[in-house]
Formats: C-alpha cells, sequence, structure tokens
C-alpha cells in the first residue's frame, strides 16, 4: 500500500507568503546585512535559503551569499543507517569567521540534524552567531534546539511524515503530511 | 549507492558502478582536506591497523592521513620492528593483532594474494594496500579520479601505461580499472617485462614505445622495480632508458592535451626524465593528493553504516 496523503497543509502561495514574512523578520533583526550569511542544510535547506536571499536582495538590495552543507558525515545516528549512506559535497565558498549565520532546513524534528550541521559549521570556522530558519517546525525535540524564525509550526504524530515539496527539485510547491503505509 | 563489498581486495572483483561510487564520494571527501581543520567526525571510535610489510612512504602516509581525516583510530606496523622479525608466522601477528579488536586491516605484501588469504580468518574488514605482482586498487582508484579530474570522461580516452608491467600490480589494476570505465588501454614495455599473455586481459599490447604515444590522452609511466627481478630483463639500464624513458622529444607524439601520470616513487633518468617529471603537463603530485580524498572514500564507504553482515 502506498502512503496516504493525510492533508496539504501549505500551497505555493501560501510558501511564498512565508517566505516574503521569515525574510522581512529576518531584515528587522540584522541591522548589518553585511555580515549575513546563508548556510542551507541538504537538500531542501537549500532551495529555502536561496529563496530567502533572493527576497532580502529584492527588498534591500544586499547579496547575501549562500552555502550548502552536506551533514552526512556529522549524523550521530550514522551506525544505525543502511551502509552507504551517499556523502554530497559540502560548498561553502565564502568565510563563514565572525559571520552571522543562518542555517537553513525544511523541516526541524528532533534537531539532530541542526547539531550535526551546527559542529559542520565549527570545523570550517568561528562564526559570530548562528541562527536558524526553517520552513516547518513539527515538534518532538530530543535536543535543546529551537528556530529563531519558523515558516508554521505543525502538530504531528511521532509517524506521520511531513513533506516539503519545492518546485526546485519536485515540480511544484507544496507541503504534505502523510501517513506512512502499514508494515505488514 | 552502488557499492557492496565488505573488502576492497582488488578492482577486478569491482563493477563500475561501484568504481565510480568510489570516485563520486572522494570528490566530497577532497573538500575536507581544504578546510583549517581537516576531520570530520565520521569514523570515531573505528580502528584500523596500517599492516605494512613492505616499504612505502606515501601508501602508508596517505592511509594514516584518510583514516585521521575521518576520526578512526589507526596504528602503524611495520615489518622491520615487529615480532616477524622473530619468526612469527603472518597468520600468528594477524591473529594477535586481530584479538584487540580492530575494525580494518590495511595490508601491503609482497605476496600476490596476501590480502585475500586474511579474509580466510579475519573478522575484520580488509584493504588491500598492495599484494605482491597482483593489484594495488586504491592506486588504480586514485589514478582513475586524477584522469576523471583532467579529462572529465573515460569513453574513448588512449591510457598508455609503460615500464615495467610483469612485476607492476598498479598496471594490473589499472588496467582492469580504465577498462571497467570504458578507457583504451595499451600496455607498453619491453617483451621481457611484458608477456603477450597481458592480451588476454584486453588490453593492446606494444614495444615500440614511439609508436604507442601516438595520440596518447594519459601517459602512465612505471617505475623499474629493481627489488623484484631475480635474474636480467634486459641488459642495461641505459638499454632501457634508451627505448622507454618518457623525454620531452618522445611526449611530442602524444596529444597536445595529455598528461603524465607515475605512481611514485620516481627514478628521475630512468623511466622519466627530470623534466618531464616537472613539466607543467605532469600530474604525479596530483595523483599523492587525491590519495588521500579516494582513501578517505574506501574508508567511508567499507566502514561507514552498518555492518554488512548485522544488516543482513
Amino acid at each position: 500500500m502506498a502512503n496516504k496523503i493525510k492533508a496539504r497543509v501549505m500551497d505555493a502561495s501560501k510558501i511564498r507568503r512565508i517566505m516574503y514574512r521569515m525574510a522581512t523578520e529576518i531584515i528587522e533583526r540584522h541591522r548589518d546585512l553585511k555580515t549575513l550569511v546563508i548556510v542551507g542544510i541538504r537538500t531542501r535547506g537549500i532551495y529555502i535559503g536561496k529563496r530567502i536571499a533572493k527576497i532580502i536582495k529584492e527588498m534591500e538590495k544586499v547579496d547575501i551569499p549562500v552555502g550548502v552543507m552536506d551533514i552526512t558525515l556529522y549524523r550521530d545516528d550514522f551506525s544505525e543507517l543502511e551502509p552507504q549512506h551517499t556523502v554530497q559535497k559540502t560548498e561553502i565558498k565564502f568565510s563563514v569567521a565572525k559571520k552571522n549565520v543562518l542555517l537553513v532546513d525544511d523541516v526541524l524534528f528532533t534537531g539532530r540534524t541542526i547539531r550535526a550541521a551546527m559542529d559542520g559549521l565549527f570545523d570550517i570556522g568561528r562564526p559570530k552567531s548562528i541562527q536558524l530558519l526553517v520552513l516547518i517546525d513539527r515538534g518532538h525535540r530530543e535536543l535543546p534546539i529551537r528556530a529563531d524564525y519558523v515558516g508554521k509550526n505543525l502538530p504531528t504524530s511521532r509517524r506521520e511524515i511531513v513533506q516539503v515539496q519545492l518546485k526546485e527539485i519536485d515540480d511544484k510547491d507544496e507541503v504534505l503530511i502523510v501517513e506512512p503505509a502499514e508494515l505488514g | 549507492m552502488e557499492f557492496h563489498q565488505k573488502h576492497l581486495l582488488g578492482i577486478e572483483q569491482l563493477t563500475d558502478a561501484e568504481i565510480l561510487a568510489v570516485l563520486d564520494t572522494a570528490e566530497s571527501m577532497a573538500e575536507i582536506s581544504t578546510r583549517e581543520v581537516k576531520k570530520v567526525p565520521t569514523l570515531r571510535g573505528k580502528t584500523i591497523l596500517n599492516l605494512f610489510f613492505e616499504a612505502s612512504t606515501r601508501t602508508r602516509s596517505s592511509f594514516e592521513l584518510a583514516a585521521k581525516r575521518l576520526s578512526a583510530d589507526i596504528v602503524n606496523f611495520s615489518q622491520s620492528t615487529s615480532a616477524v622479525t622473530k619468526g612469527e608466522s603472518l597468520r600468528d601477528t594477524i591473529l594477535t593483532l586481530e584479538a584487540m579488536n580492530p575494525d580494518a586491516l590495511v595490508i601491503r605484501h609482497s605476496a600476490s594474494g596476501a590480502a585475500h588469504y586474511l579474509t580466510t580468518f579475519c573478522r575484520s574488514h580488509v584493504i588491500n594496500a598492495g599484494d605482491g605482482q597482483h593489484e594495488h586498487p586504491t592506486q588504480a582508484l586514485l589514478d582513475a579520479f586524477t584522469i576523471r579530474q583532467e579529462k572529465k570522461n573515460f569513453k574513448g580516452l588512449k591510457v598508455v601505461i609503460t615500464g615495467d608491467i610483469l612485476h607492476s600490480r598498479v598496471a594490473r589494476s589499472n588496467m582492469f580499472c580504465l577498462q571497467k570505465l570504458g578507457a583504451q588501454v595499451v600496455l607498453c614495455g619491453p617483451p621481457t617485462l611484458l608477456p603477450d599473455e597481458f592480451r588476454s586481459f584486453g588490453p593492446e599490447v606494444s614495444h615500440d614505445f614511439d609508436l604507442a604515444l601516438e595520440d596518447a590522452d594519459v601517459v602512465m609511466m612505471l617505475r623499474i622495480q629493481l627489488e623484484r627481478m631475480q635474474k636480467s630483463f634486459f641488459p642495461s639500464l641505459r638499454e632501457y632508458r634508451n627505448l622507454y624513458c618518457l623525454t620531452p622529444e618522445r611526449f611530442k607524439r602524444a596529444k597536445k592535451s595529455a598528461i603524465i601520470m607515475h605512481p611514485g616513487p620516481i627514478n628521475r633518468g630512468v623511466e622519466i626524465s627530470a623534466d618531464m617529471a616537472d613539466s607543467a603537463k605532469s600530474v604525479i603530485l596530483k595523483q599523492v593528493e587525491n590519495g588521500v580524498s579516494v582513501r578517505m572514500a574506501v574508508l567511508y564507504l567499507l566502514l561507514g553504516g552498518k555492518d554488512r553482515e548485522a544488516a543482513d
């Protein structure tokens, strides 16, 4: 049996409005946007990060550099994963030292991905500060981590799956709550 | 990802998809060596034994750095300072070391098949770092990685491997690797060091270096391994040099875009002239640099994730 779609939480226009709201919040909170850099967590964090940077450019005419972080090598559930979780490139072409780094991910869940991403960032340099932006916060944290900018708080049960789809790789913009198929 | 091996014993048993999986992973690993903190925590808590029963500088230190950059603990072992000199057998030495619970054994040995022999009684992952005249898989993988960096693609490339093919595990591994990836391999050397039987593996065999070099994309030179020669295979080093040394003059026969490779150690003035080794076309030092990334990829693919047996 295939996974069942339980709810469509966001569509394209809602995602767009939320991006604008979060970009505005970022501009409000950063007196000097020149020290701001964005690091998107693979895969969908990259595209959310790029969209945020584009909106900030539109509104404030400032170019915010966007880097890409692959956290595979920093996972704490490494030995529980199936063998050969594909490692992809981390591509941060700018220095993060003394910068205000905005980490971007699609869904905030246990917080372990963010922990791994922060460890990775510190290996690259010592940022002045790290903030976190997520499109969806679905709860169930296992670590003391919270987001600074949240698109939407979405209470879920642990077994549900929150699926963020973005035009850049999934053809359309939407957020779904999916019920996994019963295991036989 | 496509990599389903417990050990890395040779290139011969890998699929082209598995070779490409190593190269792609190495691509991601390369970035780590450019950071200020050249270390990721991925293999924390894993122990690797570096067992070198033959002299080596680059391969041993390359494996050591690769392990350290992935946060694994690595212990170096060399024959000259070990109990082997007191008459202990290879099997007993390995069993003793394995009783200390390592996760992987990296072995270089002068006997062909030594790495495979270890897998018949060891629990650990075994990585062949060169066994006699048989294979040297990580060298072939780093060579392929370097070629891909320079040429983007393997299809249609003409790779000429020249020198002491008979004794060269590097030549064997490269021949398997490059042919699987779609390149055309030409082996070249004096008949005494390049028996005709090599044709049965698929490559072209040539005894005329000048002819072989025509339109080559990659020129790979091999060291004359005097230590493996129990009898004389050619009249004199001088004659060998006259016929098979890569000189600027000879190199003109290859394509303009051709690159020069050598697995090292180099004997300047024997198989390659000094100005060729240092020329802009030479990627010899890039090979060394890429060796660390490729070995990181191999360690990650073998040791990362669930134990294969436990996963089944």
